[in-house]
């Protein structure tokens, strides 16, 4: 029998459907995969129990002839949705041990669906990060190596995600993307990842880092795959009212294979000073591939591009602040007192205890710009680029259907490397930022490897809730870059 | 334009409920202050006449009836506290 585990989530779904397989079958190869791959420390929790019991209703509801359209489909769930009775850490130390009583809505549509959950993926401590290397429950390794063979970092903040995925340790995995968290992940992994427009999943059960911008996706082998996982992801939800109140498409449909006339722009911002000549090359052959297939593409500018991070480091940490306020000690997590402490003392300890260095960096860069006397300087300003921003992007769609550019400024780097100084490690966020500061859907995929061999991504713009056309193009540029490299041990 | 001082980190530290040590306020100040350093790139930019963005999703916030929709669930609400009596969480004194 051929290896279950590296089926792509579309091609499952068919060969279960045949009765090719079960799900059972299909979820014991991936638990096999989980086995052998732990050392990348990709699962925070792992679930097999959960899975086979979830696998055995699947087959049991195919045979009725109910399948829905993830019907005993294996996934990771990141460790930022809840999920009822499974412990839900957010990578950190101040939840260690809660389990939620409730289930997201994002999760309880994939299982009414009919997916199956493998465990909980790790990630980046609160989803702040871009190597998972602040999760309390350890480092995730990238399945990818340079020629060194020394341990690369996955990404992040979905970092576990996109390893369990790379790895065949999943056929499919859920991220958020807050700035760039499923985007920069599967650049770095050799996936598709795509961050949909903001309010189109709902946020309602996944622990919330920044609002304004936080947004569930899928993270995929294919572009056919994240167009399957996101429609079942999707749609209206009254217990969040920022979700949008508008009909799924099907996002599989719009896999047309044609893009003839569309138009393409290339932000001319994002060519920055300092930009490795192997993502130009990448980006340039990813131009030629889109004209190819019949695209017109065209330059387009987004002035305000060099101040999206800098934005996006006052909006995100405000927020952050704000919402990180609900640990205290009292109503769930971690508490920390001591005999005679004041309530305030339980708080401080608590929060000292259980948040890592990187998230109590951003509660109080958040607090200060949010404190009275810089609130106007830092937090008001920030608001206002962050419409120049979004303005540049309607500015561009006026005359174009998406954007293309690289998703990252570099392929994985070494675990330890960008550390120590905050700042460097937030420009690995570059490309992927300003999009989310203005909502839009992004959608990276694999094209090509860098000299030392390493996945390197490109990354799909598009406007609010047209995520059909990014996932219509992106399959376009997916089939002319042919991306078949596969990480060690992973190959066939 | 932001330096920040030991004192200045010691007030937000405490304004975020969060015990930061003597040599954990003199790192904190290094790198808060390479972070504002860093958004400070901001103030050049031209934003007169500019509505502040709070939200990207262009959509009118819906109203509901205001009425009790759960209830009963008091185990549920406890069940993750870390410290629980007679169906309440247990909190310091906070009342000489």
């Amino acid at each position: 029998m051929t290896d279950l585990t590296k089926l792509t989530l579309a091609e499952a779904r068919d060969g279960l459907a045949k009765g090719d397989y079960t799900s059972v079958e299909l979820t014991e190869a991936h638990l096999k995969s989980m086995d052998a791959h732990r050392n990348l420390n990709a699962y925070i929790t792992e679930t097999p129990e959960k899975a086979i019991e979830m696998a055995k209703a699947s087959d049991a509801k195919r045979a009725k002839g109910e399948a829905g359209k993830m019907e005993g489909l294996p996934i990771a769930v990141k460790d930022l949705f809840c999920t009822e009775g499974v412990q839900t850490t957010a990578a950190s130390h101040i939840l260690e041990g809660f389990k939620p009583e409730y289930e997201s809505t994002v999760t309880s549509k994939l299982f009414d669906n009919g997916a199956v959950m493998l465990g909980k993926a790790n990630l980046d401590e609160f989803a702040m990060g871009s190597s998972n290397t602040s999760s309390y429950y350890g480092n995730v390794i990238n399945p990818w190596k340079d020629k060194t063979g020394k341990d690369l970092v996955p990404g992040g903040s979905s970092g576990g995600s996109a390893a369990a995925v790379a790895a065949n340790m999943a056929l499919a995995a859920t991220g958020t993307d807050t700035g760039g968290s499923i985007r920069q992940p599967a650049s770095y992994c050799g996936i598709v990842g795509m961050k949909p427009t903001y309010g189109r999943c709902s946020r309602w059960g996944i622990v919330a880092f920044a609002s304004s911008l936080d947004q569930a996706g899928p993270m995929t082998k294919t572009v056919r795959d994240a167009a399957i996982m996101l429609g079942s992801m999707a749609g209206h939800d009254a217990k969040d009212s920022t979700s949008a109140p508008m009909a799924v498409p099907d996002f599989e449909a719009a896999l047309s294979g044609d893009i003839r006339g569309m138009k393409i722009g290339i932000p001319k911002e994002y060519r920055v000073d300092g930009m490795p000549e192997e993502i130009s090359k990448l980006w340039d052959e990813g131009v030629a591939m889109l004209r190819d297939a019949g695209a017109e593409v065209v330059d387009v500018t987004l002035p305000h591009t060099k101040y999206a991070l800098g934005t996006y480091y006052i909006v995100a940490p405000a927020e952050a602040s704000s919402n990180l306020a609900r640990y205290d000690g009292l109503r769930y997590g971690q508490r920390v007192m001591d005999e005679g402490d004041s309530l305030d003392d339980m708080y401080m300890k608590s929060r000292a205890a259980g948040f890592g260095k990187e998230v109590q960096r951003r509660i109080m860069i958040g607090t200060y710009v949010l404190s009275a006397g810089y609130y106007d300087a830092y937090y008001n300003k920030a608001l206002k680029v962050r419409r120049r921003i979004y303005e540049d992007f309607a500015t561009a769609f006026g005359t174009v259907d998406a954007i293309l550019a690289p998703t990252a400024p570099s392929a994985a780097f070494a675990i330890g490397e960008n550390e120590g100084d905050p700042v460097k490690m937030y420009l690995n966020d570059v490309f992927t930022v300003p999009a989310s500061l203005a909502g839009l859907p992004g959608l990276s995929l694999p094209t090509g490897l860098s000299s030392e061999g390493l996945p390197l991504g490109l990354q799909l713009i598009g406007k609010p809730f047209d995520e059909e056309t990014v996932l219509r193009v992106g399959g376009v540029l997916e089939s002319a870059a042919n991306f078949t490299a596969k990480p060690a041990g992973q190959e066939g | 334009m932001s330096s920040l001082d030991k004192e200045t980190v010691r007030r937000i530290a405490h304004l975020s409920r969060i015990n930061v040590s003597e040599e954990g306020l003199s790192e904190l100040a290094g790198d808060l202050t390479r972070i504002l350093d860093f958004v400070e790139e901001l103030q050049e930019v031209d934003v007169e006449g500019c509505e502040p963005l709070t939200s990207v999703a262009d959509l009118t916030l819906p109203l509901r009836k205001d009425e009790v929709t759960d209830g009963n669930i008091q185990q549920k609400v406890l069940s993750n506290a870390p410290m629980t009596d007679a169906g309440c969480f247990v909190v310091p004194k906070v009342v000489e």
